[in-house]
């Protein structure tokens, strides 16, 4: 038990940046690290990696996705863990999320980081878990692949083409701003 | 790739280190060698900042914590009481068969050793400095900043000395509370593991007292010098804690 508080619990911070990310609400990305953390513990006797962040995360993911496919349920089909490859804009819960503004809707919001919470919260979800694993998890590409179980070579893509498209978001915001008089 | 005929991939794994030392040379020089690739490299690290400002406030509320506590308290508590159970054991059977039985036992039994509960402190003060946001009340690798910032809020003076060019660069200093009273904790770096330098007074006899202990795949180190109390807490390899050791005490 000292062995759990020691390695799993310092990684709260991550657990609930990558929850709050994926589920884009303050209060069910508490469920979900909360259920995540009371999963991990049942199953820490048989956690024999070496990556103790890695493994929550995993599992904070599958929570996470579980709780969008749940809201999601009644409407659509259920958001895959692991998609095909290339088929990652094809999640119809990316296009039918009722809380899901559009990058013109997250422009109009004032406030940099606003804008750019906004501007990640549009991308798929597959998309959004490699960036945020990269770029505020400091993840490894490796790392990243385990976590989301997609190949390193996919999680590059993925990775590539979340870059793209908040540079461009980011990009039209700031020339809004300028030709604004 | 890019206008100019550069893979972008390249500049990707450039910045997120994926390249090996010989390759990021190359990605660098090429890099560097384009104005389109530059601008590339410079707009995808100000997303990068931004990003990274926006992580620092997504904190972990007071409310999510007290409910990940409570996951794993029950168990803790049931620690404690086993704790508390094992010394009213020991007390009376200290009582039944005198004194001398009960200094055997001391030495006999490893978890009635008196250091037991306070490495656990340790540790568990270590893990706890590792949660974002705690690691450091003032963060500089400045020691002429670190050092005057306890004045005032300790009885004694630590010492704090910059190990940056032995590979063990600083990283700030915290207040800690252990075994009961308020001591230094110095933090250091030894590549991505944190190393938590514990400093209070050493109270009795100046015996030099020293113990390298493991728990939980920490090490502990512990050592006085100049009256103080020293205890290194890291996960850092064993050999390297020792070398930690060494270079504090040369300091």
């Amino acid at each position: 038990m000292r062995r759990f508080e020691a390695l799993v619990l310092p990684h709260a911070e991550s657990a609930y940046r990558l929850a709050k990310s994926l589920t884009r609400q303050t209060d069910a990305a508490e469920d979900v690290v909360h259920d995540a953390y009371v999963r991990a513990l049942s199953g820490f006797s048989g956690f024999r990696g070496a990556d103790a962040r890695v493994w929550l995360l995993t599992i904070v993911r599958h929570r996470a996705y579980d709780w969008l496919n749940a809201r999601s349920q009644r409407n659509h089909a259920p958001l895959r863990l692991a998609a095909a490859d290339g088929d990652d804009e094809g999640d119809i819960a990316d296009w039918a999320d009722p809380d899901q503004e559009t990058p013109e809707q997250a422009l109009i919001r004032s406030g940099e980081a606003a804008a750019l919470r906004a501007a990640i919260a549009c991308l798929p979800p597959r998309l959004r878990e490699v960036l945020v694993l990269r770029e505020m998890e400091d993840m490894s590409y490796r790392e990243i692949a385990e976590v989301t179980s997609a190949p390193v070579g996919s999680v590059m893509s993925r990775l590539a083409r979340a870059r793209e498209r908040l540079a461009e978001v980011w990009l039209r915001r700031q020339t809004l701003e300028v030709s604004r008089p | 790739m890019m206008g100019c005929g550069h893979d972008i991939a390249l500049i990707h794994a450039l910045m997120d280190q994926e390249l090996d030392a010989v390759h990021a040379a190359r990605a660098e020089e090429a890099i560097a060698g384009c104005a389109q690739c530059t601008a590339e490299r410079d707009r995808l690290l100000a997303l990068r900042a931004a990003l990274q400002a926006l992580a620092s406030e997504d904190g972990v509320s007071a409310r999510l914590r007290a409910r990940l506590a409570a996951v794993v308290t029950p168990h803790a508590e049931a620690r404690l009481r086993r704790r508390r159970d094992q010394r009213w054991v020991f007390a009376c059977g200290g009582a039944m068969v005198g004194a001398a039985a009960c200094a055997a036992m001391i030495l006999l039994v490893p978890g009635l050793a008196p250091e037991r509960p306070l490495t656990d402190e340790l540790v568990a003060d270590h893990v706890r400095s590792l949660q974002v946001g705690h690691l450091t009340d003032v963060a500089t690798s400045d020691q002429h900043v670190v050092k005057p910032w306890f004045n005032g809020k300790l009885d004694f003076a630590p010492p704090v000395i910059e190990l940056r060019e032995k590979g063990f660069p600083l990283v700030g200093g915290r207040l800690d509370y252990v075994n009961h009273r308020a001591v230094a904790a110095i933090v250091y770096r030894r590549a991505l593991h944190t190393i938590n330098l514990f400093v209070c007074p050493a109270r009795g006899g100046g015996g030099s007292h020293e113990q390298v202990l493991s728990a939980d795949g920490y090490t502990l180190r512990h050592w006085q010098a100049s009256g103080l109390n020293f205890w290194a807490v890291s996960d850092v390899n064993p050999d390297d804690l020792a070398r930690f050791e060494a270079l504090v005490r040369a300091g």
